[in-house]
């Protein structure tokens, strides 16, 4: 069976003014589906350029970025932001809820890309505040949440539209340890039970072993 | 949840900050609204007129008078189909506040060639018949309380002495842009008076007016008319009506032409207030837009989310601004000295204009906040730290 996401040989370099910044150096990495992988990596290493890399938001300098049979170099803005709504489900350090909307409203949010209609959109939006154990707290403001809410409710926005992966970027960087141990055990109950491929960037070595393998990065190579 | 909640609560986020901008919009719009309508009021005398009338007065100025004797000169020049004329008798009704234009005229002729001036049958003969008759304009009825067979009494100041006329009938404009404050009285009756007195001005009129039988000859026919007295006395000035309302304006044009662009600046600031709210707005909510399209949002998804909220703004307030226009212009033209403009009124290409204005003011001022929005690339409205 194919992997799941495949990185050949790709390279990453920002411009500054005239200076030319490698971040990612030649790298090449294979994840199967299912699996749950933990890059690390010193600051500056290229972790979150890489998770970006695979989630589409971002695209390389050289080589190929191929994700369930995609070649997302090979698509447009658009397409690649159609394949973004379809295939990842996206967890950030700091939650990034719309603090405008409610938890409900939040999660629906990518819903209003699938063509479902709203009583339908309503349904699996509470269905995913219901996983993620906030089934009471729909009608909450993010500003009425804790920050470990919160990150759960960014959770049920990520897989609400059953993504073929989600990437998660320091999900835990900016939780107390209680909360922590929450969405991580959340995260680890989405692969288990439901074999959700999950992509972490984390410096916490705890958040880390629960991963099924590591992977390390270092001055933009795997290591 | 629809993309339209979005971007109504967005809207609403910054409560003061909206409601300042749609303040500021409605201000401008109301401003613009007056400026227009006084500009239009002024100008209402040059749209009324009539293509096929021609105004012959002193070659001079419009002060001098001309001799009676014209009027069946010009009578008999081709093309020329009905001749009336009238003298401007000023005088003083109540006080020296109460403006409108008091008219001898010349009673068998005037309605003929003044059809939008519209008498009841029964009231013009009955204004034939009475010497000291007078016919007013329904708003100064309706604003002096005049009532059929009411006497008018007038201080005349051109023509000295106390006089005093029988409201005969009451005329209704046939439009908008028709006068309905004039009084005009028979010319014989000022001309009785003036024989009486051995006056300069017996036999003399203020202006004629004729009615043409073919518009496009304008230009010939008036050059026919001062022909026969050229060289005479009474040299005379003959000119459309629509040009002779100009003329009489021109001395004022300068303000009216500032006051006509000042209402279009007015919609340009209307622009640089929204733009600078939308722009603050776009530049705060970049992270925001960043995630959206980290969620699969497309460019033109936060294009709709930002003109959608510019454009909630500039109608919220241009609706307002529309709104309270109407009461605002009653209300200036009360505050004026009654007969200042005798036709104030919001015309409706300026309500379209209003409306139209603001719309394609949102639509503008969301234009370089949305064109920066959609093109910062995901990874760098993520870093961006507002």
């Amino acid at each position: 069976m194919p992997p799941l996401i495949e990185i050949r040989n790709v390279s990453k370099s920002y411009r500054r003014e005239k200076l030319e910044i490698p971040v990612l150096r030649n790298i090449s990495l294979e994840i199967g589906a299912g699996d749950f992988v933990a890059l690390m990596g010193p600051s500056g290493s290229g972790k979150t350029t890489l998770l970006n890399l695979i989630a589409g938001i971002d695209r390389p300098s050289a080589g190929s970025v191929v994700v369930a049979g995609t070649d997302l170099t090979e698509l447009s803005e658009g397409e690649l932001a159609e394949w973004r709504a379809r295939h990842v489900g996206f967890i950030f350090q700091f939650y990034n809820l719309i603090p405008v909307l409610t938890a409900v409203e939040n999660v629906e949010l990518p819903l209003l890309l699938s063509g479902l209609d709203k009583p339908e959109r309503r349904e699996h939006a509470e269905a995913a505040l219901a996983i993620v154990g906030l089934g009471d707290r729909m009608d909450h403001y993010p500003r009425q949440l804790s920050g470990g809410q919160e990150q759960r409710v960014a959770i049920a926005r990520a897989i609400v539209t059953d993504p073929t992966i989600l990437v998660a970027d320091e999900p835990t960087g900016d939780l107390d340890k209680n909360s922590a141990e929450e969405v991580l055990g959340l995260m680890d109950r989405l692969n288990r039970e439901i074999a959700k491929t999950i992509l972490m960037v984390t410096h916490d070595p705890h958040a880390a072993e629960r991963a099924r393998s590591i992977r390390r990065l270092d001055k933009g190579e795997l290591v | 949840m629809e993309l339209l909640k979005l971007i109504w609560r967005n809207t609403l986020r910054h409560k003061l900050r909206s409601l300042l901008t749609a303040v500021g919009i409605a201000v401008a719009v109301l401003a613009f609204m007056l400026l227009r309508t006084v500009v239009t009021a002024w100008n209402a005398g040059v749209e009324a007129s009539a293509a096929n009338r021609l105004i012959t007065r002193h070659a001079v100025s419009f002060v001098f008078p001309l001799p009676y004797a014209y009027r069946d000169r010009i009578a008999r020049v081709p093309g020329v189909e009905r001749v009336t004329f009238a003298v401007w008798f000023s005088g003083v009704y109540i006080d020296k506040n109460q403006f409108f234009a008091r008219l001898a005229v010349d009673s068998n002729s005037f309605f003929d060639v003044y059809p939008e001036f519209l008498v009841p049958p029964d009231q013009l003969a009955a204004f034939k018949r009475e010497r000291n008759a007078c016919i007013i304009g329904s708003e100064i009825a309706q604003r002096y309380n005049l009532k059929i067979g009411d006497v008018m009494p007038l201080e005349g100041d051109i023509f000295p002495g106390r006089w005093e006329f029988v409201v005969r009938g009451i005329y209704r404009p046939r439009d908008k842009t028709t006068d309905p404050t004039s009084m005009l009285f028979h010319w014989q009756y000022l001309e009785e008076q003036a024989r009486k007195e051995k006056s300069s001005r017996e036999g003399q009129v203020g202006w004629y007016v004729s009615r043409i039988t073919n518009p496009d000859e304008a230009g010939a026919l008036s050059a026919s008319i001062d022909a026969l007295f050229a060289n005479s006395r009474a040299e005379t000035k003959t000119e459309t009506e629509r040009a002779f309302q100009q003329s009489f304006l021109s001395s004022m044009g300068s303000v009216m032409t500032a006051m006509d662009v000042m209402s279009f600046v007015i919609i340009g600031i209307i622009l640089l207030v929204l733009a600078n709210t939308m722009i603050m707005a776009a530049r705060e909510r970049t992270h925001e837009y960043a995630v959206l399209k980290t969620l699969g949002f497309t460019a033109r998804h936060i294009f709709v989310l930002i003109t959608g909220e510019s454009l909630i703004l500039s109608v919220i307030g241009s609706a307002i601004g529309l709104t309270v226009a109407f009461p605002a212009v009653e209300g200036f033209q009360n505050a004026l000295p009654k007969g200042w403009f005798p036709i104030f009124y919001i015309e409706p290409r300026t309500i379209v204009f209003g409306t139209i204005a603001g719309v394609a003011v949102g639509l503008i001022a969301a234009l370089i906040p949305a064109r920066r929005a959609m093109s910062i690339r995901i990874v760098e409205g993520l870093r961006y730290i507002g």
